[in-house]
């Protein structure tokens, strides 16, 4: 089970007047700039994407007429609002303060980034967690979804009240 | 659902008390258990997207771990498409039915 301590990548840290210091240290905030690049081109190539899925579920499962609706109705603005998510992150990358909302777009961001990576992995048993090596295919993928569930433990240790 | 060791829920009253679902807007809106979103976020989006108290998102979040789903939220046809929109924004399995 993994282990995600808020201590290892700080991201952010509460100021006295409500907003919060972004403290990570500048080669992750390149790492996270990246990855997250490539995520909103898979975004805006569209949904069609099996990796995609976990991004868009269904919200009437029992009902594909009325799904079609919603995903049609809801589809277009859901990737809006991610890619905006996305473009908060990457462009606050200089900042040294981030507001509340900014933070929050950090998390839904690398939370985002997390389930297509964990989708890429095909995990799908919470337990699950292979020992591989890292000559391994997957070693990269593996390492960039512990890095960004320890970034969001971060984040989240820093607004939680 | 992921976890960490940490957590653990201090309150143990039943979590179907929560939510009271008014027959005029039968509506549900569901969020499932699944293995890559953590406790921890799934319990703070909980509290910013419904206004919880820490506790009470703690504990819909644990009925989600154990019993694989649970209800977070009720209201109108709208109102739960709303809902169901800004949990899939924040990378939750959210879904809704009519509740009969």
């Amino acid at each position: 089970m993994p282990w995600y301590s808020p201590r290892r990548f700080p991201v952010v840290r509460p100021r006295s007047d409500g907003r919060f210091d972004l403290v990570l240290d500048v080669a992750h905030r390149d790492t996270i700039s990246a990855l997250l690049g490539e995520l909103d081109q898979l975004i805006e190539a569209g949904p069609g994407d099996p990796d995609l899925r976990r991004l868009h579920p269904p919200a009437y499962p029992d009902d594909p007429q009325r799904d079609a609706e919603f995903q049609l109705l809801a589809g277009d603005e859901l990737r809006t609002a991610r890619r905006a998510a996305i473009e908060t992150v990457r462009s606050s990358m200089d900042r040294s303060v981030l507001d509340e909302d900014q933070v929050w777009a950090w998390l839904r961001a690398l939370n985002a980034l997390r389930l297509v990576v964990g989708t890429k992995l095909d995990i799908t048993d919470e337990e699950y967690e292979p020992a591989i090596d890292v000559d391994h295919p997957d070693a990269g993928l593996w390492s960039i979804y512990h890095f960004t569930g320890e970034l969001e433990h971060a984040i989240i240790a820093a607004i939680a009240r | 659902m992921a976890s960490a060791p940490t957590i653990s829920p201090t309150e143990t009253s039943s979590p179907d008390a929560d939510v009271v679902v008014d027959l005029d807007t039968p509506w549900v809106v569901l969020v499932w258990n699944d293995p890559i979103n953590t406790i921890e976020y799934v319990a703070i989006v909980f509290q910013k997207l419904f206004g919880y108290s820490k506790s009470k998102a703690m504990r819909l979040t644990m009925d989600v771990h154990t019993k694989g789903r649970a209800v977070v939220s009720n209201g109108t046809r709208e109102q739960a498409e709303i809902d169901v929109f800004r949990l899939h924004e924040h990378g939750l399995w959210a879904t809704m039915q009519h509740d009969d």
